[in-house]
């Protein structure tokens, strides 16, 4: 991944197609050899007026492939992953370069709150002035209502991640912040204060997929293998959905994925997981398994998701600190996770141990979710 | 709105009938309810739907406070944006409080106010 951050001079091409370069030589293949391109973006049009991305990265990164463009708004990266998994498992493919790229700041914050703002419901949600830091607040409050919490608890998500990110060199906030500041913090839209949210952020990922039989043949050192992939849908509409404070789109996506992988949510030992605002973290934690409906509002206060818990939980920053290129971030899940097995991440020392891994990635209010399971190679 | 804005058939009907204080929802013949426009619903892809009543008089199920905004609302904010239930639909719209007046739970009347940025009709929730 390119180092995440505020670069709103950079055209997405340039973006991506560093991130690419980087992702082929780490993997050290011959790009002769890649047979297809995946691209994660969601808001091209809008942001730098380019549509048809698919062609256009893949001539970015000097590749002539079959190249097609994914876009499930913020699972767009993830969903793209997902493709190029299929591609080779199905055997249509051996080397696939999974790839996602959003430039954000020159759209301004305003415009870029409204650039996001079309992965909800135009008609009963957009027109009425939703948010997307307004409809993670709906379900907050909402929680807090249900099952009780306060903006104190999700503080906490916010201090770990910030925490995990202080020596990222590829993240966009690499300052550890305090719970005062947090609550203190503006508001953007209340109960989720500035600190709450993931910040805008330019940035791309790539990832090479590689098939078992092009890795022995080549004598690629490919080290991780994505096990399970599992999606699930829901509707746009949040207030069209059976609750406001689940979301049953992460539990399908994941019991896809975990039995596609052949385990348990008590096999993984540390996960990525899409905390585009604070709240966002605790229902991915309850959809996936990890805790019961209304219990995981207190994981990050009592430390259990933290580097040295139990279960560490955006080792990587998340989004919330290392950054949220929405088009990127499935892909940029998927990079993290594979130096942190790997060893040469700067929070590899936290999973020395690890064998499982779980990345999730999600499109609006989780109207798409996106699961992927990782595991060291046998 | 202007006059020459294209309309969205379906929703501009079912805006106008919230205005008129006669909201009405879409049922499948399993009794799903959703909002329009609509083939098939969305629950169990059933197509035999047909427009059903809904009541004005709802519960507001949970709230923001909007700071910062889409370009749409500029001048909006800040501002209260809910979700309330109505029988057996939800509508997102805004609150027409201030935030200090609004609680979880409280009754609120469905109704059809405007954005003051671009003066486009939209959902409102007054208190009851």
């Amino acid at each position: 991944m390119t180092k995440f951050g505020k670069t709103p001079e950079r055209t997405g091409r340039d973006l991506f197609a560093e991130a690419g370069s980087t992702a082929i030589d780490d993997a050290g293949i011959d790009r002769e050899d890649v047979d297809a391109l995946y691209l994660g973006n969601f808001m091209g049009e809008l942001s730098e007026n380019q549509g048809h991305m698919g062609p256009l990265m893949a001539k970015a990164l000097g590749l002539d492939v079959p190249a097609t463009r994914v876009e499930s708004a913020c699972a767009s990266g993830g969903m793209a992953v997902r493709q190029g998994v299929r591609d080779v498992r199905n055997g249509e493919a051996d080397l696939v370069v999974v790839g996602g790229v959003e430039r954000m700041h020159n759209m301004g914050t305003t415009g870029a709150t409204g650039g996001l703002s079309v992965a909800a419901d135009d008609l009963w949600e957009i027109r009425q002035g939703i948010t997307f830091p307004g409809a993670y607040a709906l379900m907050a409050q909402r929680y807090f209502e249900v099952h009780g919490g306060d903006r104190e608890d999700l503080a906490h998500v916010a201090v770990k991640n910030h925490e995990n990110a202080a020596n990222n060199p590829l993240a966009q906030y690499q300052s550890e912040i305090s719970i005062e500041k947090v609550l203190e913090a503006p508001p953007v839209a209340l109960p989720m204060g500035l600190f709450d949210s993931s910040p805008i952020t330019d940035g791309a990922a790539a990832a090479v997929l590689v098939s078992e039989e092009y890795a022995a043949e080549h004598d690629l050192d490919a080290g991780v293998a994505i096990t399970g992939t599992g999606q699930g849908t829901d509707n746009l509409a949040l207030a069209e959905r059976d609750s406001l404070v689940y979301t049953p789109a992460t539990e399908h996506a994941a019991d896809e994925a975990y039995e596609d992988a052949g385990i348990e949510s008590a096999d993984v030992d540390f996960a990525e997981v899409h905390d585009c605002f604070t709240i966002a973290e605790v229902l991915a934690l309850e959809g996936l398994g990890f805790y019961e409906e209304g219990e995981g509002i207190t994981a990050a206060r009592e430390g259990e998701t933290a580097a040295d818990g139990e279960l560490p939980v955006n080792l990587s920053g998340g989004l919330k600190a290392k950054g949220h290129p929405v088009g990127a971030t499935g892909v940029a899940q998927i990079t993290e996770m594979t130096k942190l097995f790997r060893g040469d991440h700067v929070n590899s020392d936290a999973v020395e141990d690890a064998s499982v891994g779980l990345t999730h990635n999600a499109g609006g209010t989780v109207a798409s979710a996106v699961v992927h399971v990782l595991e060291v190679a046998e | 709105m202007s006059d020459d804005e294209i309309q969205n058939d379906g929703y501009d009907q079912a805006l106008a009938a919230i205005g008129d204080g006669e909201p009405y929802a879409i049922e499948c013949s399993n009794g799903h309810t959703s909002m329009p426009p609509r083939r098939r619903c969305p629950e169990c892809g059933d197509d035999d739907l047909s427009e059903v009543d809904i009541p004005t008089d709802g519960e507001l199920l949970t709230y923001n406070v909007t700071h910062v905004p889409t370009p749409d609302f500029n001048e909006d904010v800040p501002f209260v944006l809910g979700i309330a239930e109505f029988g057996d639909v939800r509508l997102t719209g805004r609150v027409q409080a201030d935030a200090d007046e609004v609680d979880i739970g409280m009754p609120v009347e469905l109704g059809l106010g405007e954005s003051e940025t671009t003066e486009r009709p939209l959902i409102t929730f007054d208190l009851a």
